[in-house]
């Protein structure tokens, strides 16, 4: 299969990788980029653990060619926490209000919740439930992951 | 420290993506695994043709059941029942297929997606057979002489055998006597969905020969990484101490992930036999088709009842669709189905009997509350039928029933997974109290009947339940302070993502006095540790954290009496406080744990006369589990129109003896009930006549979203600590689980004002809508009475 040459720009650095063009932006993020933290859940765009955001957007990894987000903005769980002592609001609420089990879904909900939040924290809670129904979890039931995210929107809120 | 609601010690990495899950790991030069699976439920298979896929440029292998003929079927890890050896699941297809997504081939090539090329050009010529879809009716042949003599040498008689591979039988009491003396008699005929645990980690696993040691190295255990272990082991031809298993993160357990697969034994074979690293991650449609399903029974139940309410004898049959083999679970879930149906209630006379049937679909095994999930909702239909039928409450009807505290321990003379089954601890009464009380149920169940009255279809419904835990017979742990003064905890436990390292810590932190970022715990790793039964049967906190328990007061112990010697001060006027052994209520005085740790390098401990290190191992045993219980409450409304049900609240009392971490609790109980709920309404396995499966991706198996959660309510008591183990824990794994089925049907029974018209999960609007249409009747035909 004919490999392609492709620049990426994931959480500010850039990715220079050859790859085939029917390779999803998730496998390569994950395998020619050696970011893990993208989750494959479903594969067919259902389950959301692949979110990221694409200039700013939250969008499903593995429903993308690698080759159609060239020149976008990419931005995966890696690059969601400031530094290394610092979390991002939305991973300090999910920590704090045990948003989280198992954690594979996690990276898909912390940029889902990241995403809606950073564009308007202001959201109501039937918004959020909404947005939210979007992804799967099979540990938490939910509840949780409401908790956490209405918790770091009014963090943001300020 | 031990039962606060502290933050998890596993969060961090998680939430920056830096776990390691099965997928996560790539190794230099490897293979990928790709699996060819049968497109026909039930047939012969006529010719493999592998050349073009051989063909193609960077396939390494193409095998088939030809090249791996060496190789057993896959043993029985619990509850082996010696009549159901001839029914294990050959590695792969041999002659026969009977499942749809059963592996027939196997590809290995450079890259994934050439490994998925190359599958798709293996030709595999099926002669489709009837297929076996409802396995509920007359046992019909199943396996001939030759399989037979193949899968079980030893069983082998020249006979073939029937669909029904095993038959479980337990009785005690006089229940004849029972029926012919009864007031009245109820009976039910329910139906249990096929669905399963579908964690949001699919399958996968990765191996190598470490080139410098010779170890076979096993990447993506999960679950029971020591019996995996010995089973691989076993089947590539190894001693145990030349086969590692090494656990990561799991993304989600609940029965079916991490128990040993056709795949995971592949995986080390080839990079055994090709030289080369090997890699395998299923796909979700390959999950949903070949990873265990579970649940799908049929209940025929009744009851014999007195004047006053009091059951006095429960009998019944039921039929558990095992699907096309039996896996390492053997008889496993109708083993406890029958055990724990009679639940929280007296029954002096008990007779049940359980025929696991073989059926042309994907295999079964455990999934959260195996066995009890079926048969509270079997058995809580029937008490809400008795109820209805002497025109009693339903929860005063439980009552009358309840095994009283007073009785407690309570024994009912038969056995569950091997264990005499003691009911250790519990005032079911009293939970009902605290649940009527926390939630004003009163006022609720007002609400409920003034909206009914006013024309909604809204009910309220009920589901009691004991569960089990702590399955023994033993756990070890080693926890070893080093010179720094922090704490590594070792043991055989394993972790599914439920939190066990934060609750093993939190054990240690109590006793040491120690902050848990001092504390490092490792589990699931078959180099560190010898033993470990695994993350089962709701048994780490009870096992692994009692066995840390023993080896944290050993430290303990032998850090104050290493201080008080080297001090020269009685060990009665020492403390442990702050990590640091010093002079009661003097501190800055004495040694901190590292100096003590310092103090015993092998050489000085032996001038002291202890053994080296600040190290000790501890060990729980038991043969008896623990018995948890509870009750799940729910309210469902129903649109007229559409027969959607929407579950409106959801509230869960559960007693956990003691619990370690509140917020963990409380979590594991919240998630379990999402997935009882999911079974209770949404998911299921559904198949065509021919065996097709009908739920392949995520858009045909419906997992709820946080849109169909109701408002929960979660009562966690601790008024029946164990008397069984010195934490006086119970697990709280499964008890979130257990009775929504039970419940949300009780609730829709209600709501549409038809005592005993559902009968069947999951409960959809097809089937709401049905019952809404029917004329209604003063009694449905499933709980008339005799």
């Amino acid at each position: 299969m004919n490999q392609v040459p492709l620049r990426l720009y994931v959480n500010g650095e850039r990715h220079d990788v050859t790859v085939e063009p029917r390779k999803t932006l998730a496998d390569v993020l994950r395998e020619d980029c050696g970011l893990t933290g993208t989750h494959l859940g479903c594969e067919h765009g259902v389950c959301g653990a692949c979110t990221i955001l694409a200039d700013g957007q939250p969008i499903r990894a593995c429903l993308m060619f690698a080759v159609q987000a060239e020149g976008m903005s990419l931005r995966t769980v890696e690059g969601l926490a400031p530094d290394d002592e610092e979390l991002h609001p939305v991973q300090r609420a999910f920590w704090k209000h045990h948003g989280l089990q198992c954690g594979f879904c996690t990276p898909g909900f912390l940029m889902l919740a990241a995403g809606t939040l950073e564009e308007d924290p202001d959201r109501s809670d039937e918004e959020l439930v909404d947005i939210l129904s979007s992804n799967l979890c099979r540990c938490t039931g939910y509840q949780n992951i409401l908790t956490a995210t209405k918790a770091a929107a009014a963090e943001m809120r300020e | 420290m031990i039962g606060e609601s502290l933050q998890r010690v596993e969060d961090p990495v998680l939430l920056r993506g830096q776990g390691r899950f099965a997928a996560d790991v790539t190794l230099p030069g490897q293979l990928h695994m790709r699996v060819v699976r049968s497109p026909v439920a039930h047939g012969r298979i006529r010719s493999i043709d592998t050349s073009a896929a051989r063909a193609l440029p960077g396939v390494a292998a193409v095998w088939t059941h030809d090249d791996i003929a060496d190789l057993p079927p896959i043993a029985f890890r619990l509850t082996p029942i010696e009549s159901m050896l001839p029914y294990r699941q050959p590695v792969l297809a041999r002659g026969r297929v009977r499942y749809v997504g059963e592996p027939v081939a196997v590809v290995f090539a450079e890259s994934e997606y050439l490994a998925e090329d190359a599958a798709e050009l293996v030709d595999v010529e099926v002669e489709a057979l009837p297929a076996t879809v409802d396995p509920t009716g007359e046992p019909t042949p199943w396996l001939d002489a030759e399989e037979v003599a193949w899968t079980a040498v030893e069983a082998a008689d020249g006979a073939g055998r029937d669909n029904e591979s095993a038959t479980i039988h337990l009785e005690y009491g006089d229940p004849d006597a029972a029926f012919a003396a009864a007031a009245h008699v109820f009976d039910v005929d329910v139906r249990v969905g096929r669905h399963s645990g579908v964690p949001m980690e699919c399958r996968g696993g990765s191996a190598h020969v470490d080139a410098a040691t010779g170890v076979l190295m096993v990447n993506g255990a999960a679950k029971v990484p020591f019996w995996n272990r010995d089973a691989i082991a076993q089947m590539v031809g190894r001693s145990p101490h030349e086969v590692q298993l090494i656990e990561g993160h799991v993304g989600g357990g609940f029965g079916p992930r991490g128990e040993l697969y056709p795949e995971d034994v592949l995986v080390p074979l080839a990079t055994i036999r090709l030289g080369r690293p090997v890699r395998w991650v299923e796909d979700r449609q390959e999950h949903l088709t070949t990873c265990n399903h579970s649940r799908d029974q049929r209940h025929r139940l009744r009851a014999a009842v007195d004047e006053t309410g009091l059951i006095t004898a429960l009998d019944g049959e039921f039929w558990a669709d095992q699907g096309a083999y039996v896996r390492t679970h053997g008889a496993t879930v109708a083993g406890l189905t029958a055990s724990m149906l009679p639940g929280p209630y007296l029954l002096p006379s008990y007779r049940i009997t359980g025929h696991v049937r073989m059926s042309n679909k994907t295999p079964a095994g455990t999934y959260r509350s195996p066995g009890r999930y079926e048969g509270t909702f079997a058995r809580e239909r029937l008490i809400d039928a008795i109820a209805n039928g002497l025109g009693l409450d339903r929860i005063e009807l439980r009552r009358r029933n309840f095994i009283p505290a007073d009785a407690m321990p309570y024994r009912r003379p038969i056995l569950a997974m091997g264990t005499e089954l003691v009911y250790d601890s519990g005032d079911y009464a009293l939970l009902m109290d605290r649940m009527e009380e926390t939630f004003d149920l009163p006022t609720l169940r007002e609400e409920v009947a003034a909206r009914r009255e006013a024309g909604e279809l809204v009910g309220i419904g009920y589901g009691w339940f004991v569960e089990k835990s702590g399955l023994g017979p033993s756990e070890g742990a080693r926890v070893m302070v080093d010179t720094g003064g922090s704490a590594l905890v070792t043991t055989g436990a394993s972790s599914v993502g439920q939190g066990v390292d934060t609750v093993l810590s939190q054990v240690v932190g109590e006793v040491l006095d120690l902050d848990l970022d001092r504390i490092r715990t490792v589990r699931g790793q078959t180099e560190h540790f010898n033993y470990g039964r695994g993350a089962f049967a709701t048994r780490q906190s009870v096992m692994v954290g009692n066995a840390v328990l023993e080896s944290a007061l050993a430290v303990r112990a032998k850090a104050l009496r290493v201080a008080a010697h080297h001090l020269e001060i009685d060990e009665a006027d020492l403390e442990l406080v702050r990590g640091r052994v010093q002079v009661v209520g003097t501190p800055g005085t004495g040694l901190g744990l590292g100096e003590i740790a310092a103090l015993l390098e092998p050489h000085r401990a032996k001038a002291i006369g202890e053994e080296p290190g600040l190290t000790c191992d501890g060990w729980f045993h038991s043969d008896h589990m623990t018995y948890p219980y509870g009750v799940h409450v729910a309210v469902v409304q129903i649109d007229r129109g559409t027969g959607k049900p929407t579950l409106e609240r959801f509230l869960v009392g559960y007693d956990v003896g003691k619990a370690l971490n509140h917020l963990l609790v409380e979590g594991q109980i919240t998630g379990g009930a999402a997935q009882g709920i999911g079974g209770a309404l949404y998911e299921e396995f559904r198949y065509a006549e021919d065996g097709q499966p009908q739920a392949t991706t995520f858009m045909d198996y419906l997992m709820p979203t946080m849109a169909e959660m109701p408002e929960f309510g979660v009562l966690v008591t601790e008024d029946a600590p164990s008397p069984l183990n010195p934490l006086g824990v119970k697990g709280a794994g499964e008890g979130g689980t257990t009775a929504t089925a039970a419940a949300i049907a009780s609730a829709v029974d209600d709501a549409l004002s038809r005592p005993g018209s559902v009968t069947q999960t999951p409960i959809r609007p097809d089937l709401i809508r049905q019952l809404i249409s029917e004329p209604g009747h003063e009694q449905s035909p499933n709980q008339k009475e005799h």
